[in-house]
Order: C-alpha cells, then sequence, then structure tokens
C-alpha cells in the first residue's frame, strides 16, 4: 500500500511526443481510472508506472521513492493485462505461485497464499488446469489471482475486461472493485470505457491525446466538464454542442447541454428548433435524435412519460441556462 | 476444423498427383528398390555376374569394425553440427528478438548462408583453413598453433562439423526467432513484473515455450547431418584422415563408387533408408500433435 506521485511525466517515441506531460498525486488505496480514446497515451502512461517503458522526463514516485530507474521488479507493482499475460505451459496455480517461487518464499506460505488468493477467486476447482482449459472471465481471474498474491503497493490494470462479453465485465467490474476496497491496494485502472471510469473510480483521469484534460471525481467531472473534449467524452449519450451565437451565449464559442439537461417544446417555443430525426424508446427513456436549423445533431433524453414526437415533425428544444457549458475557441470550459 | 476439399471422381485427383508420384518413383522408389535388391547380391570385380548371398552383406557390414566406427562418427558429427548449428542460432536469435528495429536487415544477411550449397560451403572454408594458403590458419600459425586438418583427426572433424553447422544456422535462426516472436511480449513482461530477470525468464517461460521449435529442429539437422552433409565431407577430408570423418553416408560413397564394392554399399543404403525413416516418422508424429504444453 503505498502514494503514487506522477510529476510532469513524458514520453516520447523516438520524434514523437505521446505523453505531454502528466502530473497527479495518487493517495494511498484510492482506486484511479485513466480514460481515453484509443491511442491517446493512456496504456504508455501505465506501463511508464510499472517499469516497461523508461520516462523521457519527470519523476514518478511509489511511496515516495523516486523509481524512474527502477526495474519493474523492484517497484513493488503488480499488473493485469488486456490479454491477461498468463504462463501457458503453466497450470493455474504455478501461473500465481510463479512471483512468489522466484522470491523465494517458503512453500507452505506459498501455497497458503495461493490458496486464499483461489479462495477469493473462486478459482480453487481450476487451480491444476491449464489456462487453455478455462474460460476468458476464468483467466480474467487468474491474472488478477497472480497480481493478489504478492501484495503488491500498487496495482495496475490494462483494460483488463476488455476481451470479456459485456454481461461478464460488469460483474467482473464490480468484483474488482470490491477486491480493491477489500485489500486496500492502490490502484490505476485503464479503461476506453466511459461508464467503467465513471463506476469504479475514486478519480479519474481523462486523457486526451497525450494530455490529462481533466482529474477528479466521476461526479464531479461529469457535472463539471473542464474542456470541450471531456464533456464529449464522459456521459452517454454524449453531451450535444451548439454554436455558442445561436442561442445568444454572449462569450461562448460553443454551448455544451447535456440531453438530459433539455426539453422539448413546441416549435419555436423554444431557445432552438429542429426536425425529429428519430427516436429511441428505451423503455425508461426515450432518446430523440433532432436535426436543429442549422444542421446540428441534438439528443434530447426525456423520460417515459413525455410523448414521443413523430419523426419528421418540427420540434423546439429548452433548457435552463445554468445547464449550460460554455466553451471558448480552444475547448476550454469558461 | 480442418477444410477438406473433396472430389468426385478419382481420376482428376490422379492425375493433379500423377507428377509427384512419377518423379517419386523414379528418384525415389526405383534407386530404393534395386538398392535393397543389390544389397542382396555380390557382383563379381567386372559388373558380369552377380552372386546370391542373402543377407550375407549386413552380416558382414554389423562384424565390420570399421562400419561400427563410421556409425560412431556419425553420432558424434550429427550431435556437434545440431549442437553447433542450433546453439549458435539460438544465440544469434535471442540477440535479434530483443531488437525492435533493424532485425528485418539481420534476418536478410543471417539467410544468405543457407544459400550456400553444401560442396561450395565446403570449399570456403577449406580455403580458409588450408594449411599452406589458409588464411585462418596462417593466423593460427602466427599464435603458435600449428592447424592440420590433413592429418590431425580432430581438426579434420572440428572443420567439417563447422562447414556444416554454418549452412544450417540461418535456416535455424529463422525458426528460432520466429519461435520466440510468436511468445507474446506482455507473457515476458508479466514475468518481468513477477520478479524474473532475463536468465530465469529464459529458463522458466522462453525455453518451455520454446520446445516445439526446439524439437522440430533437432529431428530436422540430425536429418540434415546424416545425409546432406556428404558435400561438406567430400570437399573438405574426403573421410580422412583415417576415416575420422567417413560419416555412413560417406560411406556408402566411398565403398560403392570409390572401393566399387557395390553389395556392401547397397546393404548400407538400405540402413540408411531404415534410419531416415524411423527419424521421419519420429517428425511426423510429432508435429501431428503440434502443441504440447
Ligand atoms: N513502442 C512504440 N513506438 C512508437 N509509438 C508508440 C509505441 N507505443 C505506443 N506508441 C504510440 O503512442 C500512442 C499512445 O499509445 P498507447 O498504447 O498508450 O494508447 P492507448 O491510449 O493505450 O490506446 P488503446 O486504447 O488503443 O490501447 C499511439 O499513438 C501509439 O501509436
Ligand atoms: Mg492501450
Amino acid at each position: 500500500m503505498a502514494t503514487l506521485t506522477l510529476e510532469n511525466v513524458k514520453k516520447s517515441f523516438g520524434k514523437t511526443d505521446v505523453i505531454h506531460g502528466v502530473s497527479v498525486d495518487v493517495q494511498d488505496g484510492e482506486f484511479i481510472v485513466i480514460v481515453g480514446p484509443s491511442g491517446c497515451g493512456k496504456s504508455t502512461l501505465l506501463r511508464m508506472v510499472a517499469g516497461l517503458e523508461a520516462v523521457s522526463s519527470g519523476d514518478i514516485q511509489i511511496g515516495g521513492r523516486r523509481v524512474n530507474d527502477v526495474e519493474p521488479m523492484d517497484r513493488d507493482i503488480a499488473m493485469v493485462f488486456q490479454n491477461y499475460a498468463l504462463y501457458p505451459h503453466m497450470s493455474v496455480f504455478d501461473n500465481m505461485a510463479y512471483g512468489l517461487k522466484i522470491a523465494k518464499v517458503p512453500k507452505p506460505e506459498i501455497e497458503e497464499r495461493v490458496r486464499q488468493a483461489a479462495k477469493l477467486l473462486q478459482l480453487e476447482p481450476y487451480l491444476t488446469r491449464k489456462p487453455r482449459e478455462l474460460s476468458g472471465g476464468q483467466r480474467q481471474r487468474v491474472a488478477m489471482g497472480r497480481a493478489i498474491v504478492r501484495k503488491p503497493a500498487v496495482f495496475l490494470f490494462d483494460e483488463p475486461l476488455s476481451n470479456l462479453d459485456a454481461k461478464l465485465r460488469v460483474q467482473m467490474r464490480l468484483e474488482i472493485k470490491a477486491l480493491q476496497r477489500a485489500l486496500g491496494v492502490t490502484a490505476l485502472y485503464v479503461t476506453h470505457d466511459q461508464v467503467e471510469a465513471m463506476t469504479m473510480a475514486d478519480r479519474m483521469i481523462v486523457m486526451n491525446g497525450g494530455v490529462a484534460d481533466q482529474i477528479g471525481a466521476p461526479l464531479d467531472v461529469y457535472a463539471n466538464p473542464a474542456t470541450e473534449f471531456v464533456a464529449g467524452f464522459i456521459g452517454s449519450p454524449p453531451t450535444n454542442f451548439i454554436d455558442g451565437a445561436a442561442v445568444g451565449q454572449s462569450g461562448g464559442h460553443r454551448v455544451g447541454v447535456r440531453p438530459e439537461h433539455m426539453q422539448l417544446v413546441g416549435a419555436g417555443a423554444g431557445r432552438l428548433d429542429g426536425r425529429a430525426a428519430y427516436c429511441e424508446a428505451l423503455g425508461a427513456e426515450t432518446l430523440v435524435h433532432v436535426k436543429s436549423a442549422t444542421g446540428t445533431q441534438i439528443t434530447v433524453r426525456q423520460d417515459a412519460g413525455h410523448p414521443i414526437p413523430e419523426e419528421g415533425s418540427e420540434v423546439g428544444m429548452d433548457w435552463d441556462r445554468e445547464n449550460e457549458m460554455p466553451f471558448n475557441a480552444e475547448g476550454k470550459r469558461l | 476444423m480442418e477444410k477438406r476439399v473433396t472430389f468426385k471422381g478419382i481420376w482428376l485427383p490422379l492425375l493433379l498427383v500423377l507428377p509427384q508420384i512419377l518423379i517419386t518413383a523414379v528418384f525415389f522408389f526405383y534407386p530404393a528398390g534395386q538398392a535393397i535388391w543389390q544389397s542382396l547380391f555380390i557382383p563379381d570385380p567386372f559388373g558380369l555376374s552377380m552372386q546370391w548371398v542373402g543377407l550375407g552383406n549386413f552380416e558382414y557390414l554389423l562384424s565390420d569394425r570399421y562400419y561400427r566406427a563410421s556409425f560412431v562418427t556419425t553420432a558424434i558429427f550429427s550431435i556437434l553440427v545440431t549442437l553447433v548449428s542450433m546453439g549458435v542460432a539460438l544465440y544469434l536469435a535471442v540477440l535479434a528478438d530483443r531488437l525492435i528495429k533493424g532485425s528485418g536487415a539481420y534476418r536478410t544477411l543471417l539467410i544468405w548462408p543457407y544459400a550456400v550449397a553444401p560442396a561450395v560451403a565446403g570449399v570456403l572454408w577449406l580455403f580458409m583453413f588450408n594449411t599452406r594458403v589458409g588464411v585462418v590458419s596462417w593466423y593460427l600459425g602466427q599464435l603458435g598453433y600449428d592447424w592440420n586438418h590433413v592429418l590431425n583427426e580432430g581438426e579434420a572433424m572440428g572443420l567439417v562439423v563447422v562447414a556444416s553447422a554454418w549452412g544450417r544456422i540461418s535456416y535455424n535462426f529463422l525458426f528460432f526467432l520466429a519461435g520466440l516472436q510468436a511468445i507474446p511480449r506482455s507473457v515476458i513482461e508479466a514475468a518481468a513484473i513477477d520478479g524474473a530477470r532475463f536468465w530465469t525468464r529464459f529458463r522458466t517461460i522462453v525455453w518451455p515455450l520454446l520446445s516445439p521449435t526446439t524439437f522440430f529442429l533437432l529431428v530436422v539437422n540430425i536429418i540434415y547431418a546424416f545425409f546432406e552433409t556428404f558435400g561438406v565431407i567430400h570437399t573438405i577430408t574426403s573421410g580422412g584422415p583415417q576415416q575420422a570423418t567417413t560419416i555412413l553416408v560417406y560411406k556408402v560413397y566411398s565403398d560403392g563408387f570409390v572401393g566399387q564394392d557395390l553389395g556392401s554399399s547397397a546393404a548400407q543404403s538400405v540402413i540408411l533408408l531404415v534410419v531416415v525413416s524411423i527419424l521421419t516418422i519420429i517428425q511426423f508424429k510429432y508435429i501431428e500433435r503440434r502443441v504440447h504444453y
């Protein structure tokens, strides 16, 4: 268990800059999710913390110790890979025991710790199997088990759930979170799935093209996105962006309004007019996709009780001014 | 699932495999049959008549001190060629595998020796180690070492082993490199995080995962050393000195064509045929179940 500090960490591969300076202080036992679209540098950042990738500039500290030049094995971390990276020729037991054997932990203790982890992860019936004889979810658990038997100071996860089906993903998400809580280990978790980020994170780092656009608690980030990118990336369906001038926003270059903050009103009665393109009735709620007069796509989310407009009919859209999120020309929140 | 193509009649498939069957018949079944037939006779010195001796040729061979010595020579030679060519290839492959950039260039350079015919390779090495004009033997002379593989049995063996292994290194290298690159990088990284340093990783992860490749190469290289090194031996030592480098294949040639003992030579061919069949069966049995971890 330890704190983790990144200080203006940068990374370039040859001439290409991939990470442009990320700083964050992670508290002991905190669950941090790094979220962002594909190619924004999430894995690279995580791999630098793991020591699998050299840091180009800046400092990484684990438990107050600078680890830039420390080998992965001496950083007191454990990592769960996207493809699990299990040792294919070893049994589940040996996969989990591998690190302990190398650390020359006495045999009875290895046995004890592996059994304990297997029990926690419901892997007991599979200890003698090879990884190829397991389902995706079970392999995932073995990878988790391998991480927890070593009792590391920091857990690193690189999209550990992306190879699982949707249902299992939801279940494992809860399990991982519960496990981390129970063990109280600091965790750094990479995902491109904003729902995963919202549900698991104590705080999240929203990455955009090698820059940490915003770092904060999920609900804070949701309510107060610092950039246009964050507003668009976090939340589903995504935030609507409207030309500032079209809605009389003086300073705002563009204005973001979340779908749930919009209401449909009669044509001409709201702040913006458009034509209902199509409606998705999801049961509890309905998503109405509107094409505004200026050609912008807008999504309105309304409760099931509200009348659903005819497709192709003229509608108006209205929202409270306090729910408006104005952004300047550079995409920064005003 | 295997995808099977099925034909309606028998004639089209037969026609399609006919060329291969013809080639096999002319260049394999016919000579093999001849060898088996001839191994049962002793021809007279002028080749005018043949005398039936049954298994006499084989009995004679197996009690022949020189033939048994040739077996031992072949074993030593094959083991050395296999170890040297695979060892060096594995070493180079491990180095190239750690290289991210430029491994393509190394691969291309390292494949060249494979394109050199064994006899030519033999001549190249012979020139370098020629006792009078060879570059290497001259340098060895400067260092005070008197190189003479024409007289020294150990040196002769060493030279044919190196010359034979050299051409094989590139072939083995390609397979080892492919095998190494088939190991997911994340598995190696996971082991590194688990605390394994380079040698531990190699011993506990890389080597076991590479074992299918290693086994395949082992069989292929032994077959090579047994049968395809004739050119090297012929150009460098001609089996000498005192039969020190006369491996079984070479003995077939020297007894048959030089010594004109066709019956014995044919019997030796048959024995070799049996040996290569066994090796091939092992190889096929193995390749059938490729994954074994
Ligand atoms: N070894 C490398 N050499 C050169 N460029 C690299 C290397 N590794 C990653 N990159 C580049 O760095 C950028 C970030 O890569 P990274 O793998 O961190 O993205 P990511 O956010 O994890 O994406 P994904 O969600 O697809 O996994 C990408 O543009 C990628 O092309
Ligand atoms: Mg990634």
